[in-house]
């Protein structure tokens, strides 16, 4: 780790220009929880390290009009104390809170997460059923991207030299609306997902009028399932259109074979957690409070 | 290389310190300030032996640059008693022989202090959830879990 530069950023722009500056070389800290590791273990050797938390809209959540920006670095646990944010997006938040223990939630932030491009991340299934928007700066000019769109692969996105993750926005929706993230893992908590799936719906009485579904860990990048969006929507969510629904998260998953799951494993559970995940987000779409996941300490 | 100049406050008080830009604030708080309270257990954030807090926010200290710390108020197990009175956590921990090796002790009672901060009623799964992230080899976690409910419990009757 010999001659690093430290250089903390003061506005988007600046931390744009020293990524540009550095010529590759440069590394976005946010949290450090996978920087830091992956320094460590001598898998990337930074030339400059460029802080970005103390630029206001990067470590930030500002709602306009129903609208919610989070700021790309602001810490995972600041997300899930936010309660407004947890009441519209509660799917969005449990998913987000579900990476790594309360340490890490206080560092880890959702643009790092997105930005190191595992095709398990927690938070990233829950962001595409969203529809969250990637807003990215580059040297010159700002663009945005469908979170679907960033990852092209296991570590890959779709930045280019010099442009950085500034924030994540999640849209206004009716009220009617709710969203949920389940994930499996062989543990009850500190483990990598084998399959995860973000649901969100909007609802119009029994009848759900727009759905979308992000399916994690069974293919290179999160997978938007539009297949399965289509099975829900116009529905009752009865039985029918969930088998179909869930059908179409299984033909959707092309998942790696491993000691965490295999392929069959994998591809059955994506249906599974599609139907549940579905139910509760049904259920918060109606008013009903629902915990997903047996948690927490805040 | 140049070193970095930083100023923070560690358990109260201002310090400064010369870091490189790669250094982290485990490998500061141990080597240089002399502060061997925060172990490195993995230090890859996996065990929370090194955990501390930086402006009140539970963190490892081997997952964050010792520069990132400019400004910042760091507190540490070095700051948990005051003098000789120990933290009622601490006093627990002894009691109940919440500890055998103790090597991940520091971390198990930093992160019990900022959950109780928080909540002081929290249900055992909330604490086991809390400390998921503090790994300890020695006493199977039930006698650490039972320490912070009864601390918690006594914070709850003190503050009637």
């Amino acid at each position: 780790m010999t001659d690093i530069q430290f250089k903390v950023a003061k506005t988007v722009r600046e931390a744009a220009s020293l990524m540009a500056a550095a010529k590759g070389k440069g590394r976005i800290l946010a949290g450090g929880t996978d920087l830091l590791v992956q320094m460590k273990a001598g898998m990337v050797t930074p030339g400059t390290i460029i802080d970005v938390k103390k630029i206001p809209e990067m470590v930030s959540i500002t709602e306009t009009k129903g609208s919610y920006r989070i700021g790309a670095a602001t810490p995972a646990a600041v997300i899930g104390e936010h309660k407004k944010l947890r009441k519209a997006w509660p799917g969005v938040v449990e998913a987000i809170n579900l990476i790594g223990s309360t340490q890490v939630q206080g560092r880890a932030s959702a643009g790092g997460t997105l930005c190191n491009a595992s095709p398990a991340a927690d938070s990233v299934p829950a962001l595409v059923a969203a529809g969250a928007i990637v807003t990215i700066q580059g040297p010159k000019t700002r663009r945005t991207v469908p979170v679907e769109k960033f990852n092209t692969g296991p570590g890959k996105t779709i930045l280019k030299a010099g442009e950085i993750v500034v924030s994540l926005t999640l849209p206004a929706r009716p009220k009617t609306s709710g969203d949920a993230y389940l994930r499996l893992i062989p543990r009850t908590e500190m483990d990598i997902a084998v399959v995860g799936v973000g649901v969100s719906l909007t609802m119009k009485g029994d009848t759900c009028v727009s759905a979308r579904v992000g399916l994690g860990a069974v293919a290179p990048t999160v997978l938007l399932v539009e297949a399965a969006a289509k099975a829900l929507t116009g529905s009752k969510l009865d039985a029918k259109a969930l088998d179909a629904a869930a059908n179409a998260c299984s033909a959707a998953c092309r998942p790696i074979d491993d000691k965490r799951g295999t392929i069959r494993y994998r591809t059955k559970i994506a249906g599974v957690l599609l139907r549940r995940a579905t139910a509760i987000a049904a259920d918060r779409a109606k008013g009903i409070s629902r915990p997903a996941h047996s948690q927490q300490g805040h | 290389m140049a070193k970095i100049h930083v100023t923070t406050t560690i358990n109260g008080a201002p310090t400064e310190f010369l870091c490189d830009p790669s250094q982290t604030l485990l490998d500061v708080l141990r080597d240089q300030l002399g502060l061997t309270g925060s172990k490195e257990g993995c230090g890859s954030g996996d065990c929370g032996a090194c955990s501390v807090t930086v402006d009140g926010r539970l963190v490892c200290s081997c997952l964050v640059l010792a520069p990132e710390t400019e400004g910042a108020k760091v507190e540490t197990i070095e700051g948990m008693a005051k003098g000789d009175k120990l933290h009622p956590l601490q006093k627990k921990f002894v009691e109940m022989a919440a500890l055998q090796c103790g090597i991940c002790t520091p971390g198990f009672l930093i992160a019990s202090r900022a959950l109780l901060e928080r909540n002081n009623n929290p249900t055992e799964t909330e604490i086991r959830y809390w400390l998921a992230g503090n790994l300890c080899r020695c006493t199977g976690y039930d006698k650490i879990i039972h320490a912070v409910m009864q601390v918690a419990a006594e914070m709850r009757e003190s503050a009637k």
